[in-house]
């Protein structure tokens, strides 16, 4: 197709140069967009970046995670339960109030108050927040509570005379959307464009653009076709096909980061009798091969990471070797890469009683995810090449999950858990726990691997103050857990961004669309 | 005429309520939107929580029942994902939609019936054949290959028309209408295309074969024959009477644009309310689901009882009160 009207070329490469002549103006395409304007309405991803626009924190996060003072200018324990906020002075919303401890106190309440699928008040579950002075706050907890920073830089700041009694709609019409960030919230029409321009007094570092229109366009084809076309500036989520073909096209820039979803096997060591395991006759498994750790080093040997991220994901993804991505706190650095080792896995596979292997289902999504099915179909026949015969069933993401929240209808399963908040021990507690946690939460997916030392591990860092020290045990258990292939760690999808020539998108771990990551380059 | 409508209207109201009753119990056969919708980190209190808000915890049929209350008082519920209610959510989309359908029907309608006419008139010759051959282009190509082809070519290659999106709008009565400024016009262009091209060609095949038909008629003989001209005879005459196909194939297709635009939706990323429903059924956003289709269900409704009043209008011999609602 292009090809056939080269010539034509010429004309579009002239209107990408004639658009960049008002270049404080940024066109930003995204593939999904907020539902809400509501900062506390939602957790999502999409939710926070749009928020994040118009909105502090008290504690920010820099592009590599590290917490860096926000509307607070310092923080600190006076004691085991207490923690004081010093407020930045002098700053002020877009509508001109000053911001004050009244605001902080208001926008905690409201993150609590507001009722939501998707609600912040996990974060301030037990938290009571007291004002000492205009611009000093104190937040009491029951318990020492390690996680306070992480939790609090979570937490939108609002302003409170105009949020005080607002809904949802308020802040989607912009009445209530008056915060004290980079840019001034213009206006939303959902599913066509989100609009928002620069806020000159902002108290940080200036804001970069003028003027700037995110616009959700949810087709890959179409959102490629926008960037060619000269329709829009940046865009997320460069389709993995598309990626070779825009890498060599010189009007366009491609800049790419880990993304922070770890996908994991989920196999079921806990029961001796597992749901969808057979013998080679078809006779129920007893008792469950997966009980034993050679059977289940077997399965992870027999997997060719590097091939299904070469093959599956062309390239765009990165073998994965824990539950987080490198750079994050907690990160073990002495976890390797599975070695693919299929012949090693007979062995063991022999070794433990199996030497014709037996027979499995896998489960998992379809189309919930990047290249799941493909994932799942290419794990099978890596199993099938070791004589465990595999079948393979998929599920809408709709059946998929409802089947593994809170149950175990599994055997085996290819899944993943988010650690979009940063803090290890959410995710740990979910994927690598026996299970509940005497006294506090429990989790919605039930881990299938029941390790007392990674229990342990676990259960000390929650109640360990010291950065340092909570690290190092949050290291440990993970390491505890891979070793024991509690869980196989399988990839890390690449999340890509283009723009046009002039232009470039400097990634951040936690793969936030902010404009003011879109940098003029050259 | 009177005793008819309001036997369509309350055959309307039989169809909602069943339609709601399906819709309503088979959401809950697909999946829990509560696994779907809390947050992977919302566990405990906040998760008992978050369902008892999302009215979740109830049984079944209470939660039924529950609707059907708030219903009658005018309220389809909060959209789970959106926060907001979930009629707005839906006619927050609508006018986009109706924009995009309605501009598609004036393309099918001013290209489809003068081409299928000259076609028909003139079936040996080569234009004639041209267009019926374009037509079986028309109907036989995928609509969202058709879509990504337009814009490669027309906004990628060529740069005359936008790739995507809305562009300016102008408010009418509270609506946003994009049809009346230019930037609007050529967003509203290559959808509209797109959207229209499989109709175009099944207006064109219809109206071809009701001309081959009529022109053979007596009546045509005898008008030509009392030497009326012969634009009158083809303009008043003989496409009073191929109306009546058209009109009914336009009138059904016309619910399916508005309501299932979905693929051209998607492709041009037009900020309609097709895209909702597929959004919603994947979050099992279960009152903007309920609700979209109890709009729809109307709307088919209300679209059928203007096509059979066409009916009425356009051949004198069709009898309302002959018809069964």
């Amino acid at each position: 197709m292009t090809k056939s009207f080269g010539a034509l070329i010429g004309i579009t490469a002239a209107g990408v140069i004639a658009s960049s002549a008002w270049a404080a103006d940024l066109r930003y395409a995204i593939k999904t967009e907020p539902p809400s304007i509501d900062p506390h309405w939602s957790t999502n991803t999409s939710a926070k970046e749009t928020a994040l626009h118009t909105f502090d924190l008290l504690i920010s996060k820099d592009d590599l995670m590290g917490l860096q003072p926000g509307l607070a200018e310092s923080w600190k324990p006076i004691d085991d339960l207490t923690w004081e906020f010093k407020l930045r002075k002098g700053v002020k919303f877009h509508d001109g109030t000053p911001f004050t401890a009244d605001d902080v106190v208001f926008s905690f309440e409201r993150a609590v108050a507001l009722p939501s699928p998707t609600s912040f008040k996990q974060y301030l579950a037990a938290k009571k927040t007291i004002k000492i002075d205009d611009h000093t706050v104190q937040v009491k907890t029951a318990k020492p509570n390690p996680l306070m920073e992480t939790d609090l830089a979570a937490i939108i700041i609002v302003s409170k005379k105009n949020a005080e009694g607002a809904t949802t709609a308020d802040f989607n019409s912009g009445k209530a959307a008056i915060g004290t960030g980079p840019y001034k919230f213009v206006e939303w029409k959902p599913e066509d464009r989100l609009v928002f321009k620069a806020n000159p007094d902002y108290w940080g570092s200036k804001p970069k653009w003028d003027n700037v229109t995110f616009k959700p366009i949810k087709s890959d084809p179409t959102r490629v076709a926008a960037l060619k076309s000269g329709d829009v500036d940046v865009m997320d989520r460069v389709p993995t096909t598309d990626i070779k073909g825009l890498n060599k096209d010189p009007k366009v820039v491609i800049s790419s980061g880990t993304g922070n979803r770890p996908f994991y096997l989920w196999l079921d060591s806990r029961r001796d009798l597992s749901p969808f395991v057979w013998n080679n006759d078809g006779s129920p498994a007893w008792p469950n091969p997966l009980r034993d750790w050679r059977v289940r080093k077997a399965l992870s040997l027999a997997i060719n990471r590097q091939g299904i991220v070469d093959r599956v994901f062309e390239g765009s993804a990165r073998v994965g070797t824990q539950l987080l991505p490198e750079g994050f706190y907690g990160y073990n650095t002495d976890l390797k890469p599975e070695p693919y080792d299929p012949g090693r896995a007979k062995k063991l596979l022999a070794e433990a009683g199996y030497p014709d292997g037996f027979k499995v289902t896998l489960h998992s999504s379809s189309g919930g995810y990047l290249n799941d099915v493909g994932v799942a179909e290419a794990v099978a026949q890596m199993f099938v090449q070791i004589g465990v015969k595999t079948k393979v069933v998929l599920n809408p993401k709709q059946v998929f999950f409802s089947k593994i929240t809170g149950k175990m209808n599994n055997s085996l399963a290819i899944r993943t858990y988010s650690v979009a908040s940063g803090e290890p021990s959410i995710q740990l507690k979910a994927v690598v726990h026996t299970g509940p946690l005497k006294g506090t939460e429990f989790c919605c997916q039930p881990t299938g691997m029941s390790n007392p030392r990674t229990d342990a591990l676990i259960e000390k860092a929650l109640t360990t103050i010291d950065k340092n020290k909570r690290e190092q045990l949050f290291k440990d258990a993970i390491g505890v857990a891979v070793n024991d292939v509690g869980i196989a760690p399988l990839y890390f999808e690449v999340y890509t961004w283009a723009s046009r020539p002039g232009l470039k998108y400097t990634t951040r771990l936690d793969g936030l669309n902010l404009v003011d990551n879109v940098v003029k380059s050259k | 005429m009177t005793v008819f409508i309001i036997r369509r209207l309350l055959q309307a109201v039989f169809v909602v309520v069943l339609m709601t009753v399906i819709v309503f119990f088979g959401i809950m056969v697909i999946g829990n939107p509560a696994d779907i919708l809390i947050s992977e980190d919302c566990v405990g209190e906040c998760y008992v929580q978050a369902v008892r808000f999302l009215g979740l915890d109830r049984p079944i049929y209470e939660q039924y029942f529950v609707f059907v209350k708030n219903v009658l008082q005018g309220d389809l519920g909060n959209s789970f994902k959106y926060g907001i209610s979930a009629l707005d959510v839906i006619l927050e989309r609508m006018p986009a939609t109706l924009e995009l359908a309605f501009f598609a029907m004036f393309i099918t309608v001013v290209v489809g019936i003068p081409l299928g006419m000259w076609a028909g008139l003139r079936p040996e010759s080569f234009s004639g054949r041209m267009i019926m051959g374009g037509s079986i282009l028309g109907f036989s190509l995928p609509n969202f290959w058709v879509g990504i082809m337009l814009i490669l070519f027309f906004a990628v290659d060529l740069g005359w028309l936008p790739a995507s999106g809305r562009g300016d709008t102008v408010d009418v009565l509270g609506l946003d209408f994009s049809f009346l400024t230019l930037d609007g016009l050529a967003h509203l262009t290559l959808p509209a295309v797109a959207l229209s091209l499989f109709f175009t060609a099944l207006v064109i095949r219809l109206t071809r074969a009701g001309m081959r038909e009529t022109l053979l008629l007596d009546y045509v003989k005898f008008a030509h024959a009392k030497g009326l001209s012969r634009a009158r005879v083809m303009f008043v005459h003989v496409l009073k009477n191929i109306l009546l196909p058209v009109v009914t194939v336009l009138g059904l297709e016309l619910g399916g644009l508005i309501a299932f635009a979905v693929v051209t939706e998607t492709i041009f990323a037009w900020p309609g309310m097709g895209k909702l429903l597929i959004d919603s059924i994947d979050n099992l956003d279960r009152p903007v689901v309920v609700g979209y289709l109890m709009i729809t269900v109307f709307m088919f409704i209300i679209i059928n009882l203007v096509v059979d009043l066409l009916y009425s209008v356009i051949d004198p011999r069709v009898r309302l009160h002959g018809i069964k609602a």
